[in-house]
C-alpha cells in the first residue's frame, strides 16, 4: 500500500478497463515521474472529454454537436443503416470504407443477465427513424456472440411489418487465414453461408 | 489409439511420476489410497477436460502447489503426438499440443480419446436423469466434436432465458404493489420469443444427436449385456422428454423438424413458464430411461444387476466409437477402474474376454488376483506415489 493520493490514483486507473493492479501501479509512478505540463494536458483532455462529447441525437455515436459527423455528412446514404452495438463498432466499420450510410449505436445487446433489456437500448429511437419510409434497408451488425444474435433476431422481428430490407452480416472464414486454423463453429457457418461462385 | 507415455506433475499425490505404457493391457495394481485411480483419472481428463470424480479442478492439485500438468504422449499409428495441460483451479486452463504455443483447451479435444469405466458409473442406472444426460452429452461430443460448441450455446442461451423468467415471475409476484417494474417486466417478455427460437434451434440439433445416439447404443448395450449376463433379460433404451409425456419414438429426427417440436413446445409451456420462472422444456429437462425386462432398471434392478448394466453402458459406447473410428483417430483407449472386484469369477472372465483385443486397455485393482488372467499384459505395482512396472 502507497500513502494518501498515490495509493488513490493507483485504486482510480486500477478501475479501467483491462487493468490490473500492476499496471495501475506502472501507470501511476509513470504519471508521477512525467513532465508536469504533460499530466495537466492528460487532466485536461480527461475532464473536457466529460463535458464536450455528447451523444448523436440522431444515432447515438459520439458526437461533438447535436449530431455526429456520419449524420450531419449530406453525402450519405439515406436509404441505409447499419445497426451496431457500440460507437466503436462504428469506427471499425468506418475502417472498411465499404459502407456509405448512415448507423445506429444501440449501446449493448440484449442479454436478461446483465438486465439488458429492449428499453435499455435505443431501440424506440430506432423505430422512430424508419417510421417515415426513407430507409428501405437495415443493416444488422451486431457481435457474432449469443447476446448479438438474440438481438439482431429480435429487431428483424421487429421491423418485419414495416416491410424493409433487413440483412445480417455474414459470418464465417477471416480473409488471409489457413481453414485449419478456424474453429468448428465458424467453420459450420461458413458452410451454411456458402455461396455459388459464378465464373 | 494408445497413450505411449504419461507425465504428471502436482497431480492428485504424484509430485512427479512417469509412465511409459505400451498399447494392449497394463494392470495398476496396489492397496487402496495409493494413487492408481489417479493415473487413470489423469488421461480421461485429458479426454474430457474433466474428472470422472470431481466436479470442480481444485482436488486435483497436489496439496500446495498452485497447478497440475499432466502431459501424454499419443500414438495413432505411426503418428506421434503429445497433449499438454496445465490445470489452473479458479482460472484457465492452458492446453499444448506438440510442445507448440498454447491453444484452446477444447482444441486436444479429439487427441486422447478414452471410454471410461469407474464405481461412480453405479450412478448411470441408479442415479439422477442428469448422470445419463451427460453420459449421452459425452458421447455425443465425442462422436462429433462440433457439439462442445452447441452445448456451450444451449447452456448459454439457458441460462439468459432462465433469468428473463425469473426476473418475469418475480416481477408478477411484486406487480401489483410496484406497477412500474411489472409494466417493464411485461417488456422484458417480449424477447421471449427470441431466446425460444435460439434454445430450440441449439436444442433440436443436440437432440438430435442424442436421438441418433441412443438409437445406435441400444443393441451394443443389449448385446454387451448379454454376454455379462447370460439370460439376464432384454435390455431396453428409451429416450424421455421431460416437457411432453409422449414417448420419443414419435419425434422426428432431423435437427430442423425438431426445431419445430421445440418451439411449439415452449409456445404450449409459456404459461407455466412464467409463473415458475423457469424453463420447463427442452434437453436439459430430459432422461434415458433404462429397462430390464419389463421393469425400469432403477428401483428394479439388484446391485449387481445395475453394476452390469452400467458396465454394458460403457462397453457399448466403446463398441460404437470403435466401430464409427470417429475421425480415423482408431480404437479408443478402455480404461476398467476398480471394476474387477465387483463381478464374480465367470462375469470377470466373459469381461476379460469382451475387451482382451482392444488397442489399449488400462485396468486398477486393489488385489492381483481380481485381475484375470485372459488379461495377459504389463503389470504395474503402484505405492506411496511410486508407479514401478513388474
Amino acid at each position: 500500500m502507497y500513502e494518501g493520493v498515490v495509493q488513490d490514483l493507483i485504486d482510480e486507473l486500477g478501475r479501467l478497463p483491462g487493468v490490473g493492479p500492476k499496471s495501475a501501479q506502472r501507470i501511476a509512478f509513470h504519471i508521477l515521474q512525467a513532465d508536469p505540463a504533460d499530466v495537466r494536458r492528460l487532466a485536461h483532455v480527461l475532464a473536457e472529454v466529460k463535458d464536450k462529447v455528447r451523444f448523436c441525437v440522431t444515432c447515438g455515436n459520439v458526437a461533438q454537436e447535436e449530431q455526429c459527423r456520419v449524420c450531419q455528412d449530406p453525402r450519405r446514404d439515406l436509404a441505409v443503416i447499419c445497426v451496431v452495438e457500440e460507437p466503436k463498432d462504428v469506427v471499425a466499420v468506418e475502417r472498411t470504407r465499404e459502407f456509405r450510410g448512415r448507423y445506429h449505436v444501440l449501446g449493448g445487446a440484449i442479454s436478461p443477465i446483465e438486465g439488458v433489456g429492449p428499453d435499455d437500448l435505443r431501440i424506440r429511437e430506432l423505430l422512430a427513424r424508419l417510421a417515415d419510409g426513407t430507409v428501405t434497408e437495415l443493416i444488422l451488425a451486431t457481435d457474432p456472440n449469443l447476446e448479438g444474435e438474440a438481438t439482431a433476431t429480435y429487431l428483424a422481428r421487429m421491423v418485419k411489418p414495416m416491410g424493409l430490407k433487413v440483412t445480417r452480416l455474414a459470418s464465417g472464414l477471416p480473409v488471409g487465414g489457413d481453414l485449419e486454423y478456424a474453429d468448428e463453429v465458424t467453420l459450420g457457418r461458413a458452410f451454411e453461408g456458402r455461396r455459388l461462385l459464378d465464373v | 489409439m494408445h497413450v505411449a507415455h504419461l507425465s504428471l506433475a502436482d497431480f492428485r499425490s504424484y509430485a512427479r511420476v512417469e509412465v511409459p505404457l505400451d498399447p494392449g493391457v497394463s494392470a495398476f495394481v496396489g492397496p487402496n489410497g495409493q494413487g492408481k485411480t489417479n493415473l487413470v483419472e489423469a488421461i480421461g481428463y485429458l479426454a474430457t477436460l474433466g474428472s470422472h470424480r470431481v466436479a470442480n479442478d481444485a482436488p486435483l492439485v497436489r496439496a500446495g502447489a498452485g497447478s497440475a500438468i499432466v502431459r501424454a504422449a499419443v500414438e495413432h499409428g505411426e503418428r506421434r503426438q503429445t497433449v499438454e495441460l496445465e490445470i489452473n483451479p479458479g482460472r484457465a486452463n492452458r492446453a499444448r499440443i506438440n510442445r507448440a504455443s498454447p491453444v484452446r483447451p477444447r482444441d486436444v479435444l479429439g487427441i486422447v480419446r478414452t471410454v471410461l469405466f469407474a464405481p461412480e458409473d453405479l450412478a448411470l442406472v441408479k442415479g439422477d436423469p442428469g448422470e445419463r444426460r451427460r453420459f449421452l452429452d459425452e458421447l455425443v461430443t465425442a462422436r462429433s466434436p462440433r457439439m462442445a460448441g452447441v452445448r456451450q450455446e444451449y447452456d448459454r442461451v439457458l441460462r439468459q432465458r432462465n433469468t428473463l423468467l425469473k426476473s418475469a415471475a418475480l416481477a408478477r409476484r411484486h406487480g401489483a404493489r410496484r406497477t412500474a417494474a411489472g409494466a417493464g417486466a411485461a417488456d422484458d417478455l417480449s424477447t421471449l420469443d427470441v431466446w425460444d427460437q435460439h434454445l430450440a434451434r441449439a436444442g433440436g440439433e443436440l437432440l438430435a444427436h442424442r436421438l441418433d445416439l441412443v438409437t445406435s447404443l441400444e443393441p451394443l448395450t443389449g448385446k454387451a449385456y448379454d454376454q455379462l449376463a447370460p439370460g439376464g433379460g432384454g435390455i431396453g433404451l428409451r429416450y424421455r422428454r421431460g416437457g411432453g409425456e409422449e414417448s420419443a419414438d414419435a419425434l422426428p429426427r432431423t435437427r430442423e423438424e425438431l426445431y419445430g417440436v421445440l418451439l411449439a413446445d415452449l409456445a404450449g409451456a409459456r404459461r407455466q413458464e412464467i409463473e415458475r420462472g423457469v424453463t420447463l422444456v427442452g434437453p436439459h429437462r430430459d432422461d434415458l430411461l433404462l429397462d430390464l425386462g419389463d421393469l425400469p432398471a432403477k428401483g428394479y434392478a439388484s446391485h449387481g444387476e445395475s453394476w452390469s448394466y452400467a458396465l454394458a453402458l460403457r462397453l457399448a459406447s466403446y463398441e460404437l466409437l470403435r466401430a464409427e473410428g470417429a475421425h480415423g483417430g482408431g480404437d479408443p483407449v478402455l480404461i476398467l477402474d476398480d471394476v474387477f472386484a465387483e463381478l464374480d469369477a465367470t462375469r470377470r472372465e466373459k469381461l476379460a474376454e469382451l475387451v482382451a483385443p482392444g488397442e489399449q486397455v488400462l485396468v486398477t485393482a486393489a488385489v492381483a488376483e481380481d485381475v484375470p488372467p485372459a488379461l495377459a499384459g504389463a503389470r504395474f505395482s503402484v505405492s506411496g506415489g511410486t508407479v514401478e512396472r513388474r
